[in-house]
């Protein structure tokens, strides 16, 4: 029999979003646990950083399991899990999903050269010693993280040759004018644009193509004045966020429009499922934050407390909608890839065999597009932008994860002892 | 370097800061991860534990991410891809 775990309140994901939950749950509530599968908590913003709310974690009591992934939701309350290939079962009261979000990648020609990364990929590489002094870097995608993740390069050392937002100056304007809603957002703007200040600042450009041998040398960008290159170690490159809603839709939980359902109190359409942050919409670290807090609150059976959280959630709301509506992809990024791209990594599926389906189950059954280990978490939200195939997000399977023979016995073995 | 720690990166020794990840250590070793399908050379992608393209083998365990790994001074890093 696997290990087992009790507790009242289960929390997946030790992101701002995980954090706040614990914490503020914990506050009445002496049996909480985080699971994380990352090595340290602070998700991807707070990765490997000391702050208020690492400290807080710390401080409140739960019970924090660190390079921990989820599996598969059991019946009867309880979550499989798995730490070093072994199986462990955490049985809880109720569930608090706070999974995050991933980076949207789309296939060019080159990008699955080494040196081509995720926007926050290179940043997170970086946070985990990455030395980066001296390099040259190209950001682009699309999004406010191009700016944070440019600004955090520059500041250790690294020489940014431009930063390519696919979406027209006017856009970053009316995004920029609504900044003074949210506290702290517009002084943040204001030190990138200082810490940037010489770096060519490109709109309406993205990616054509990766250049190199077995290793990333130049980028080409189209830009308004025409196709440009840039010599480069690295690619920083990420069109904007996608919700992890995996677990989610594995515990029960509806989806509507991609993201997880949920009612005011973070209730999803699932008895005893929570939900909050990135998965019920894009909004960065401060909604995060209070869905967290909200979902914690309620989770611990205080509703009172978590209705003064209200009109926090409504102002960060705003943001979200205007981060969706200024940063929205234009249809060119739809035709980056040529027929001889790979657009499933995991098991070398080029363009030119995807699209001889016309759905992602049809290509995951007959053309192994999406059948890798990522299990179609990359290629997955790129051919759906691509190709308009239906949304597959709502139809997750176990495992969510990888994982070892032990641990999948362990769900059969769960599963007859519980009928 | 302050407190840094020695790792194996295809049997070359890369001294690392402490808290670094065994995939930053990959490619600080100026090599990469895993070869694909075809025999392309793959090297992280997402930095978060998603994509799959970090694998490599770290003492003796296969297809580990290596983004997700911290380094532990005298770690043995393997990778398929030079």
């Amino acid at each position: 029999m696997p290990r087992e775990e009790r507790c009242r309140i289960l929390i997946v994901g030790a992101g701002p979003a995980g954090i706040a939950a614990a914490w503020a749950a914990a506050e009445t509530v002496d049996s909480v646990v985080v699971l994380d599968d990352n090595p340290a908590p602070g998700g991807q913003i707070w990765r490997g950083e000391e702050n208020r709310w690492t400290a807080r974690l710390r401080g409140c009591g739960a019970h924090v399991w660190n390079g921990t992934q989820a599996i598969a939701v059991l019946d009867g309350g309880s979550l499989l899990a798995a730490r070093d290939g072994e199986p462990l079962v955490f049985r809880f009261e109720r569930l608090i999903i706070a999974t995050g979000a991933r980076e949207l990648f789309l296939p060019f020609p080159g990008w699955t050269m080494p040196g081509v990364t995720g926007a926050g990929g290179l940043q997170a590489l970086v946070h985990g010693g990455l030395p980066i002094a001296g390099k040259r870097i190209v950001v682009a995608g699309s999004g406010p993280l191009l700016l944070a993740v440019a600004a955090h390069l520059a500041k250790r050392g690294a020489i940014i040759q431009a930063i390519a937002e696919q979406v027209p100056l006017r856009n970053l304007v009316r995004f920029a004018a609504q900044l003074w809603r949210v506290p702290g957002k517009l002084a943040q703007a204001l030190d990138l644009q200082w810490t940037l200040r010489g770096v060519p600042h490109l709109k309406e450009a993205w990616p054509l193509a990766a250049h190199g041998d077995d290793r990333l040398k130049e980028v080409t960008l189209r830009t308004r004045t025409g196709v440009r290159r840039f010599a480069c170690d690295y690619l920083a490159c990420g069109f904007g966020l996608i919700p992890n809603t995996e677990l989610a839709a594995l515990a029960g939980c509806d989806l509507r429009g991609g993201f997880v359902e949920v009612d005011e109190w973070q209730q999803t359409t699932a008895r005893d499922v929570l939900c909050s942050g990135e998965p019920t919409g894009i909004g960065g670290v401060d909604r995060s934050v209070v869905e967290g807090r909200i979902a914690g609150y309620v989770a611990a059976g205080r509703r009172n407390v978590a209705e003064k959280l209200f009109g926090e959630r409504r102002r960060v709301h705003a943001f979200s909608a205007a981060l969706a509506r200024c940063f929205a992809l234009r249809d060119e990024l739809r035709h980056l890839a040529d027929d001889e791209t790979i657009v499933c990594r995991c098991e070398d599926v080029k363009l030119k065999n995807a699209v001889e389906y016309r759905s992602a189950r049809a290509a995951r059954l007959h053309g192994r597009c999406g059948m890798g280990a990522c299990q179609g978490r990359i290629c997955g939200p790129a051919l759906q932008f691509m190709l308009d195939w239906a949304d597959p997000s709502g139809r997750a399977r176990p495992p969510l994860f990888p994982a070892t023979m032990t641990t999948l016995a362990a769900v059969v073995e769960e599963e007859s002892t519980h009928v | 370097m302050v407190d840094a720690i020695e790792v194996t990166v295809n049997g070359l020794g890369v001294r690392v800061a402490v808290g670094t990840t065994a995939a930053a250590a990959v490619i600080s070793a100026g090599a990469a991860c895993r070869r694909s399908l075809m025999g392309e050379s793959r090297a992280p992608l997402c930095g978060m534990g998603v994509c799959f393209e970090c694998r490599a083998t770290v003492d003796g365990v296969q297809h580990t991410r290596t983004c997700q790994v911290v380094c532990r001074n005298g770690m043995v890093i393997t990778t398929d891809a030079a």
